[in-house]
């Protein structure tokens, strides 16, 4: 028997050692939300967060996570969705989504370290493999979360439910995707 | 029915265990014989609920192109209700076939889903809200013509009534359809044309089992399965005792052509199939490798009795009128799609009889026929339950060979609901790959440099001749063999386009935008042209493309968005391309610099698409960015290559997808100029291998007749 504690709460399992943490989570204990990808551990679909790193869940044993504190997709954000979760909706982030998890749980990752992180902090830690070619948005919202970073995580805790998101958007609202892209993705040399 | 039974069983089933999944999808509407509080099919595409809440049934696959979100748009514009309070379902393919193909096509290909679907799912809204006015109007007893509806609401001008949808649907729903519609003209659309957002992705972010993969349902095994890496290899012999005591694993089924392991998890499933010994029949393919193939479509592009895709004028009495002689011959090889989800489906075989199916399908109603077919059964007794697709691009269309597999497995575990799912490995090395071609192309061009003669000849292996062999034209031509070459839009003289159709033993299928390599070929040979001729590529294209022809517009227009002859910063330079296909038109220019180490970078790329219409801007702006990631793997290092009959490559490691690191910039700009339909799932790719190879060349000298380019060399001589 192991014991883990998952999203918070202390689950035991019956399994092998050496079966990796992404089955555990996703057969054993009904949280479907990290994908598997490659199984080799390089595309990141599977990333979860062990001890408040972001992991490649199918190349980990749960062995290794054993005692540690391993947070979900389903465990990112207490109440409603989590910030991260909300820029990728109003950014329009996502095509197909299947990477999507593993994306958000880096990115969230990326910024309790790195509040602001530049262009190069981006690349260097969202290593996540996207088949849909989502990465200019990908960029675009994490700038966009750093730029509200100032505002504290417990504000948008107390921001309530996320309002909806299926309105009409007033009249152009989405007309500066260009321009913006283009400040996301980079430098010129 | 059977079928609501199934579906009511479903719902309480995946509700309780998988959470708002099912009643997102499928909300089973009752009819409207059960009164009162039940939501009312109006028609076979809208259901609305008392309180006004619209269900809009979608036909086509979503795996993230948008068009779930795009036909729900154009169906609430003319339906006229309050976007709100509009959510979308996929119609179920049971009730397609019972209900006489009512939702017309469930194919999802092509750049098709939205352009083929258009017309008559706004009608379909259009019809639907006359019939909300009139039933509005019986209940007032006044004129339907004094009535107005807009956002869910039909008002009565002269005396100022209001009723809302939901009070009126289920009288609507009683009344006859009208016979004929007018549709709105898109100037004055309120709710498609605008960038809205997608329907999908609140779930996505979320992680809500919204996939294949995500199936959970009581008493469900996993399966993963082994085929004979050598395509087309048959099962031999199997020795499964070691597999057989391993913890978990419930049974090893043999098949034809594949053994499956089946567990109660799928990585002990997967952990026990690699202690299976298995041997195989390899078909005689066993030799086949890089090498035979290109002997194969050389012997192809040598044979002299080839169809003729397109012949216009003489191009041999061209060639001998002309003052400059240009040949080459390009090349690209297998690629994979590597769709991000694995091939899965699960499959369940109940005591009464009825198949369930879950899986990701670009087409429900092929994938209902392979899972009918391979069960026995009729139609009737299967239901298909169409996911989110963790991605697509042509694989999971035509070839249902994963239903085959699920529902194979499912007959050998009668009763019990199993998981089949495909790991990375054999995902990558049991496609239906992009098909590797040779291509030779010869132009003569007169004393004043203009293009007057061509002659091409494609050796390629036919999609067809695998998916589709009565969709081949009366001469064995293959169309998305011979793209961009037999429909080339310039004016030239004398044309011929021969194709050699060969095929060999390794699986082909629909790669995003079928044929993309002959936009490669076309429009690099074409730069070869315009630098022989000494003339400005732009310029070179423009004065073959007559006055209105959409491929000058969109080429005009992103020479005027990227400042084509403006000045670049030091290192960096352009190259441009054009290409029509898929009811679209779409023209690019590409930034590239090449590094003192000879690395290839993509700066920025601009892209011009014409598609008539445009219902939702900035899913079409998310699918040109997905083109040139798409696109970009398999210019800088993607490829399959065959040694021993099997595909080299098995994962990510060695078959590379771009990171974020690599995204250049795309800068979009729709010109949609009406009138037409087009697609945006696929045009878009199609001029980025051109634009980026001659901005290379531009760069470097270096022409790139073959990819990937990591097996150039841009710095040497």
């Amino acid at each position: 028997m192991l014991k883990l504690t998952v999203n918070g709460r202390a689950r035991t399992v019956d399994v092998e050692p050496e079966m990796p943490l992404l089955w555990v989570l996703r057969v054993h204990l009904d949280l479907p939300g990290a994908k598997y990808g490659c199984g080799i551990g390089v595309c990141g679909a599977c990333t979860v967060h062990v001890d408040g790193e972001p992991v490649r869940s199918c190349a980990l044993p749960v062995s290794a996570a054993a005692g540690k504190k391993i947070v979900t997709i389903e465990g990112l954000s207490e109440k409603g969705l989590h910030r991260i979760q909300k820029a990728w909706i109003e950014h329009e982030v996502p095509q197909c989504g299947y990477c999507m998890t593993g994306m958000i749980m880096t990115a969230a990752a990326l910024l309790a370290k790195h509040p602001k992180p530049a262009d190069a902090d981006i690349d260097a830690s969202m290593t996540n493999l996207c088949r849909c070619g989502t990465y200019a948005r990908v960029k675009k919202a994490i700038h966009a979360l750093a730029g509200e970073s100032a505002a504290p995580a417990a504000k948008n805790a107390s921001a309530g439910p996320q309002a909806p998101v299926r309105s009409l958007p007033a009249e152009g609202a989405h007309a500066s995707l260009g321009a913006a892209g283009r400040e996301a993705s980079g430098e010129r040399p | 029915m059977t079928i609501a039974l199934s579906r009511r069983e479903f719902l309480k089933v995946s509700t309780a265990l998988s959470g708002g999944l099912a009643l997102e999808f499928w909300f089973p509407v009752e009819s409207r014989a059960t009164g009162g509080a039940a939501a009312t099919e109006v028609n076979a595409w809208i259901v609305i609920h008392p309180d006004d809440r619209v269900v809009i049934r979608i036909a086509r696959s979503e795996m993230g192109q948008g068009t779930y979100t795009a036909l729900a748009q154009l169906v609430a514009e003319e339906l006229d209700c309050d976007w709100a309070k509009v959510s979308a379902e996929f119609a179920s393919p049971n009730e397609h076939i019972r209900r006489n193909r009512i939702w017309g096509s469930m194919s999802t290909g092509g750049s098709m889903g939205v352009r083929s679907s258009q017309d008559y799912v706004r009608k379909a809204g259009a019809s639907a809200r006359e019939m909300l006015v009139a039933a509005a109007a019986a209940q007032w007893k006044v004129p339907a013509a004094q009535c107005t509806a807009a956002s869910g609401i039909i008002s009565h001008g002269p005396t100022g009534r209001k009723l809302r949808y939901g009070e009126v649907a289920a009288a609507a729903a009683t009344l006859a359809p009208p016979k004929d519609v007018t549709l709105r003209d898109p100037a004055n659309w309120k709710i498609a044309g605008k960038s809205l957002h997608r329907l999908d992705i609140p779930d996505k972010v979320r992680g809500k089992p919204v996939f294949a993969v995500d199936v959970t349902l009581p008493g469900m095994l996993h399966a993963s399965i082994a085929q004979c890496p050598v395509f087309g290899g048959r099962v031999a012999s199997v020795d499964a005792r070691a597999a057989l005591g391993m913890r978990g694993v419930k049974k090893v089924v043999r098949e034809e052509a594949f053994v499956a392991v089946v567990a109660d998890n799928w990585w002990r499933a997967n952990e026990a199939l690699k202690k299976v010994k298995i041997e195989w029949d390899t078909a005689g393919n066993g030799r086949a490798d890089n090498r035979t193939i290109a002997a194969m479509l050389r012997e192809g592009l040598a044979d002299a009795n080839l169809s003729q895709a397109r012949k216009v004028g003489d191009a041999q009495a061209g060639f001998a009128a002309a003052a400059t002689m240009v040949e080459s011959e390009y090349q690209s090889p297998y690629l994979s799609h590597a769709t991000m989800e694995p091939q899965t489906c699960t499959a369940w075989l109940k005591p009464d009889g009825f198949l369930e199916v879950w899986t990701s399908t670009q087409n429900g109603e092929a994938s209902m026929a392979a899972a009918a077919e391979t069960a026995g059964l009729p139609l009737e007794k299967v239901e298909v339950h169409k996911m989110m697709l963790g991605g697509g691009f042509g694989r999971r269309g035509g070839p249902q060979d994963f239903v085959r597999q699920g529902v194979a497995i499912a007959k050998a575990m009668p009763g019990v609901p199993v998981k089949m799912m495909w790991s990375r490995e054999e995902d990558m090395q049991h496609d239906f790959y992009r098909p590797a071609s040779i291509v030779r192309m010869k132009a003569g061009l007169d004393a004043q440099g203009r293009l007057i003669a061509m002659h091409t000849t494609i050796a390629c292996p036919s999609i067809l001749k695998v998916l589709m062999p009565n969709s081949l034209n009366k001469d064995g031509i293959d169309f998305s063999a011979v793209r961009s070459f037999s429909d080339m839009p310039y004016a030239v003289a004398n044309q011929q386009v021969d194709y050699a159709m060969r095929n060999g033993h390794v699986p082909v299928g629909f790669w995003r935008a079928p044929g993309q390599q002959n936009a490669f070929y076309r429009e690099c040979f074409i730069d070869e042209l315009a630098t022989a001729a000494g003339k400005d590529p732009v310029e070179f294209r423009l004065a073959m493309l007559k006055e209105g022809d959409k491929n000058r517009l969109v080429l005009e227009a992103v020479a005027k968005a990227a400042g084509w002859g403006s000045a670049l910063p030091a290192g960096v330079h352009r190259g441009v391309a054009v290409a029509d296909g898929f009811g679209s038109y779409a023209a690019m220019v590409a930034e590239v610099s090449v590094s003192a180490a000879g690395e290839p970078r993509v700066h920025r790329i601009v892209v011009a698409i014409d598609s008539g219409y445009v219902v939702n801007p900035d899913t079409c702006r998310a699918q040109a960015e997905s083109n040139v990631v798409f696109g970009l793997g398999s210019i800088l290092y993607q490829e399959i290559n065959i040694r021993d009959g099997r595909a080299v490559e098995s994962n990510f490691h060695d078959f590379p997808l771009p990171r974020i690191a690599e995204m250049p910039k795309v800068e979009t700009v729709l010109v949609p100029t009406g009138g037409f339909w087009g697609g945006h799932g696929e045009p878009g790719i199609l001029p980025l291998t051109p634009a980026v190879c001659n901005a290379i060349f531009a760069a470097t000298g270096k022409r790139v007749r073959s990819l990937p380019l990591k097996h150039h060399d841009l710095l040497g001589a």
